[in-house]
């Protein structure tokens, strides 16, 4: 699937989950993926990082 | 079998290590998504499919606090429980429990405006690590080497003003070799240990490029551990501890969703399977 920042190509492993984040070669963008089906995606824009993130 | 259930907001390394031991050991597992996960005051556990125990793993501390409270609401055994999460979560929580328990931990100084804070470190004397109380990784994590630094990263807080911001946490820079050990404490048991070598400055956070080197867990460690996990209200732990040069082993910090990929790496034991495990074990009790 292309990417839906810059439009690059953007290979998502076949064993990526829901939960995992993508990040664009091209423009650095990263993404979650939302949903899968099969080897359909949906991607949303991954959160950033937030301050009370970690353990 | 019992079914496990793993609730995350991000799946990083450890969340796909859990999910294959959980399945690997025959358990019906399913992952959660936290943040499309809706819950109020009429919700019953009848209306989800939290299964027979659940996994709290989100990265969000916040998030996965009040998840875990929502679980608790609705009667799903969950680790670390809302109590344990919110010991271990909130910096100056764990320290005061830590010392009410009699665990060796570094001395600390809570103050609670910008000028008590400054009036602690002129007395007290530099240098002192300034910690936030909530957060991770290493990050806001300052050595304050004299009253230049300080002055500075106090006028950055006062300008970002968030409600913690005015929380001073200072604590003793403990003097010790540039190393720290992070051990993993599940139920009665530290099941494994390493050391977490620098990388170049005072921290010795994995994920700021600290080294795993594997530990041995010796007497000593194990018994500190154990205090501490006791301390908090046990449960899944991961738990960092610093070699006084005088004290012997100090106890700095108690995690609550441990993350372990870097552990896992040396680890003699698979500390995803012990994970599930203890979880499933308590649960059905």
């Amino acid at each position: 699937m292309n990417c839906p920042e810059c439009d690059a190509n953007l290979k998502i492993p076949d064993d990526a989950s829901v939960g995992e984040i993508v990040s664009c070669p091209d423009c650095g963008a990263d993404f979650e993926i939302a949903s899968k089906n099969g080897t359909v995606c949906e991607l949303k824009h991954a959160e950033k990082v937030g301050e009370d993130w970690g353990e | 079998m019992p079914k496990v259930r793993i609730v995350f907001d991000r799946v990083r390394l450890e969340e796909k290590m859990l999910e294959e031991k959980a399945v690997e050991l025959g358990h019906d597992t399913k992952m959660i998504d936290a943040k499309i996960t809706n819950v109020s005051t009429e919700s019953k556990r009848s209306d989800f499919d939290f299964g027979d125990v659940v996994l709290e793993r989100c990265v969000s501390y916040f998030r996965g606090l009040h998840f875990t409270a929502c679980l608790e609401f609705l009667g799903v055994p969950v680790f670390n429980k809302f109590e344990v999460a919110n010991n271990c979560g909130n910096k100056m929580i764990t320290s005061l429990l830590l010392k009410k328990h009699n665990v060796p931990t570094p001395k600390t100084y809570f103050s609670f405006s910008s000028e008590s804070a400054v009036e602690v470190l002129d007395k007290e004397g530099y240098p002192l690590v300034i910690k936030p109380i909530i957060g991770s990784w290493g990050r806001g994590v300052v050595l304050l080497k004299d009253r230049d630094t300080a002055d500075a990263i106090i006028e950055v807080r006062e300008l970002n003003d968030g409600p913690l911001d005015r929380i001073y946490y200072l604590q003793e820079a403990v003097k010790r070799p540039p190393r720290d050990i992070r051990a993993i404490a599940v139920g009665d048991q530290v099941i494994a240990a390493m050391y977490r070598t620098s990388s170049g400055g005072f921290k010795t956070n994995i994920a700021l490029g600290g080294e795993p080197v594997p530990c041995e867990i010796t007497k000593e460690l194990e018994d500190i551990c154990m205090k501490a996990s006791e301390a908090v209200g046990g449960g899944i732990l991961g738990i960092d501890i610093m070699e006084d040069e005088k004290r012997g082993l100090v106890v700095h910090e108690v995690n609550n969703t441990v993350e372990f990929k870097g552990l896992a790496k040396v680890a003699k034991r698979n500390i995803p399977r012990e994970m599930i495990e203890y979880a499933v074990r308590s649960a059905v009790k």
